[in-house]
């Protein structure tokens, strides 16, 4: 059987995905207790609620630079997360605010960096496109485009070489996929084995560029071909298809070291970043047919509802608690002090900062 | 001590390093079977297996990027660039990932990668292969960079930078490859960002790295012996972090400063070695600062001429006469 195009994944080709039944689901979603199904929800609302109030915010004047929001495209970081080990890694590009909530950082310093606040995550050093949590395996939030994705097959190079069996997520967008370092990455990562899962967020547009002004030949994924490496397609606004299809992956990645690249279907609702008026490369109509038939959030919404795991209720006080939870960042932010002025020549050198450890190994992650 | 050249001194640092700590490895373009372009990893392959030493397609950006990703989890990779020339096409991932991402992780994430090779002119190869960048690579904040001129500088700053916890440049130079001195057998570091005072003097200091070190060190000698001049000779050795302690003593010393580079001199290392000296030191200053680097060209490929471009002892004896 011939793999999906991309053509057929096209909302307007296929018609709305239907609400999965128990019943057909993949042991990896066939498993989840009604707890952690509702888990995955409460995570997405809580991805919605805090980007919307970043917005407000960013109108507010209270953030600076680039804001490039992840609404629309919440079930792909959700999902690819979700199926994460606890030797699993992760990394990405500036669309980041998703992952790092889908891998449990705290909203409240995610705020505060944007705000530029001391408090923040990065101690208002990286801003919005540079959130790092190396606790949680999370490695950046990284601005330019296609850059973090050799950095994503060094972290796996890292667990094979330390003999510890996980893999590395690293996420790109449609736009990377045309930048040389990636295609540097994929030889290297299918050469070396590496355990690495490429994962393409094809949200149809890089800034205000289609896919198809931007990309020759038959499909993004399909580009692993050339370097002997599995690839798939998936339906980003499926989640239990997005954990189904990197479960996979990953498994293949951590049991067999083989790199493969998963391209996921998706689609933002704002523009590029919140500077773009977002008029001029696509309509109204595509935006809202989107949001009518393929909303992440709705469709886990009515999948849950119709496995009996989620009521109307419940659903409300999810939202409202994401809500109320996305307020108190905001005001945590808001109320937490900007960086010391002689904190701008802080973390730069390791020795400066550690001067009585002058030879000392420096933070080693393996133990 | 054994004398040995600067290629066995680092050589010597790499396996010491690679014996030492099983978190470092070697990587880059020929490092393995072929020994290394320039021979510096002589035998590691054999030594270490393939698993230690890692050759690598042509990818500097993939190579070079995945090393600063393994860095970011404890692993020190030793990436040899084959050229430092050919840092242009991994510039994104030397400078802006694995020079940045500690500051912008507000010190949650340190790199410690050591990326190395030759970088300098005077070899016929033209001006793609020329590149000296030590000064765009100290230009940003958060990497290291060294050039050693001796062997036992060599050794003992390649041990010192594999051991650093942050990114650190090193650049080598091929005309000082086969260059003997003497060189501990065993153990022992180098500093990162201390000069060294390579000849004292008494009329005139020259600030010099690389290969211009030895280069004002011939030229010093020929004025001791012909000119009866006192020449001090510092090398800077570390470019960033940069000595200006002892930059200062000795030109407090001796009031006056040639400032001389194998690099191009527009806002290079000179430029900004005289600025500190005006800024620190004016009052100590018998005559202007003056600077001596390659002739501001793309390096010329045609030998006589490439040989004038770079400042040899004679262009050094003639600047040094000019400010008494
Ligand atoms: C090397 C580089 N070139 C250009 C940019 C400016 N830029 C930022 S995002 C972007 C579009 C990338 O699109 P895509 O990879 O599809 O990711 P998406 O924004 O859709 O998440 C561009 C051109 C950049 N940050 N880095
Ligand atoms: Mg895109």
């Amino acid at each position: 059987m011939s793999k999906p195009t991309s053509a057929t994944l096209n909302p307007k080709a296929a018609p709305p995905a239907a609400a999965p039944s128990r019943a057909g689901l993949a042991p990896v979603n066939a498993r989840l207790t009604n707890a952690e199904r509702l888990g995955l929800f409460r995570l997405m609302m809580r991805i919605r609620r805090f980007e919307e109030r970043c917005l407000r915010a960013y109108q507010q004047g209270r953030i600076a630079g680039f804001l490039h929001l992840y609404i629309g495209q919440e079930a792909v970081a959700v999902g690819c997360c979700s199926v994460m080990q606890p030797d699993d890694h992760v990394i990405t590009a500036y669309r980041d605010h998703g992952h790092a909530i889908a891998v449990g950082m705290n909203p409240n310093e995610l705020m505060a960096e944007l705000y530029g606040k001391a408090s923040g995550c990065s101690k208002g050093k990286g801003g919005s496109m540079h959130f790092f949590d190396p606790a949680r395996h999370f490695w950046g939030g990284h601005g330019i485009v296609g850059g973090q994705v050799p950095l994503g097959a060094g972290i796996a190079f890292a667990l094979k070489y330390k003999g510890v069996k996980g893999a590395c997520l690293t996420f790109m967008g449609d736009g990377a996929v045309n930048q040389g370092a990636v295609h540097e990455t994929y030889n290297l990562a299918a050469l070396w084995s590496l355990p690495v899962v490429f994962v393409i967020e094809n949200n149809g547009y890089s800034m205000g560029t289609s896919l198809r002004r931007s990309s020759a030949g038959p499909g993004l994924a399909k580009r692993a071909e050339g370097y002997g490496m599995a690839w798939d397609l998936c339906d980003g606004h499926n989640l239990y298809e997005v954990r189904e299809k990197t479960d996979k992956m990953l498994q293949l990645a951590r049991e067999k070291s083989q790199p493969a690249v998963l391209e996921v279907m998706t689609y933002r609702y704002r523009g590029h970043s919140v500077a773009d008026p977002d008029s001029t490369y696509r309509t109204k109509e595509e935006i809202e047919n989107y949001r009518r038939t393929k909303d992440p959030l709705t469709l886990v919404h009515e999948a849950l509802v119709a496995e009996g795991v989620l009521t109307e209720d419940l659903a409300k006080e999810i939202d409202m608690a994401a809500r109320a939870e996305a307020e108190r960042a905001a005001q945590f932010a808001e109320a937490s002090p900007f960086p010391a002025s002689e904190d701008v020549l802080k973390d730069i050198y390791w020795e400066e900062d550690n001067p009585t450890q002058k030879q000392s190994r420096g933070r080693i992650f393996f133990h | 001590m054994p004398l040995i050249t600067y290629r066995e001194a680092l050589n010597q640092a790499l396996a010491e390093e690679l014996e030492r700590d099983p978190n470092v490895i070697l990587m880059g373009e020929e490092v393995g079977q072929f020994h290394g372009a320039y021979k510096i990893s002589e035998g590691l392959l054999d030594r270490f297996g393939p698993k230690r030493v890692i050759d690598t397609p042509i990818s500097e950006a993939g190579f070079v990027g995945l090393g600063v990703g393994a860095a970011m989890l404890g692993i020190r990779p030793v990436i040899e660039l084959m050229f430092w020339s050919f840092y242009s096409v991994a510039f994104d991932q030397i400078l802006n990932n694995a020079a940045n991402l500690r500051y912008m992780s507000g010190g949650l994430v340190n790199v410690p990668i050591v990326i190395r090779g030759p970088a300098n002119g005077g070899t016929g190869v033209g001006a793609t292969h020329s590149h000296t960048p030590e000064n765009i690579l100290a230009s940003h904040p958060g990497v290291k960079v060294v050039c050693p001129a001796t062997a036992y500088d060599a050794k003992g700053l390649l041990k010192s930078a594999i051991r650093d916890n942050d990114p650190v440049m090193f650049l080598e130079n091929t005309i000082l490859y086969n260059d003997k001195g003497e060189v501990p057998a065993g153990d022992y570091l180098v500093p990162l960002g201390l000069a060294d005072v390579k000849r004292a003097g008494t009329d005139l200091t020259i600030i010099a790295h690389g290969r211009a070190v030895i280069n004002s060190l011939k030229a010093a000698q020929f004025l001791e012996a012909e000119h009866d001049v006192s020449v001090e000779v510092v090398d800077l050795r570390s470019i960033r972090p940069l000595d200006e302690e002892t930059i200062l003593a000795s030109v407090r010393k001796t009031n006056r400063a040639l400032l001389v580079e194998e690099n191009k001199p527009f806002c290079g290392v000179g430029a900004q070695v005289a600025y500190l000296i005006q800024d620190q030191a004016f009052d100590h200053l018998d005559a202007p600062v003056k600077r001596l680097s390659a002739i501001d060209a793309p390096a010329i490929y045609s030998p006589p001429l490439e040989k004038e471009q770079l400042p040899s002892p004679q262009r050094i004896v003639e600047a040094v006469l000019k400010m008494l």
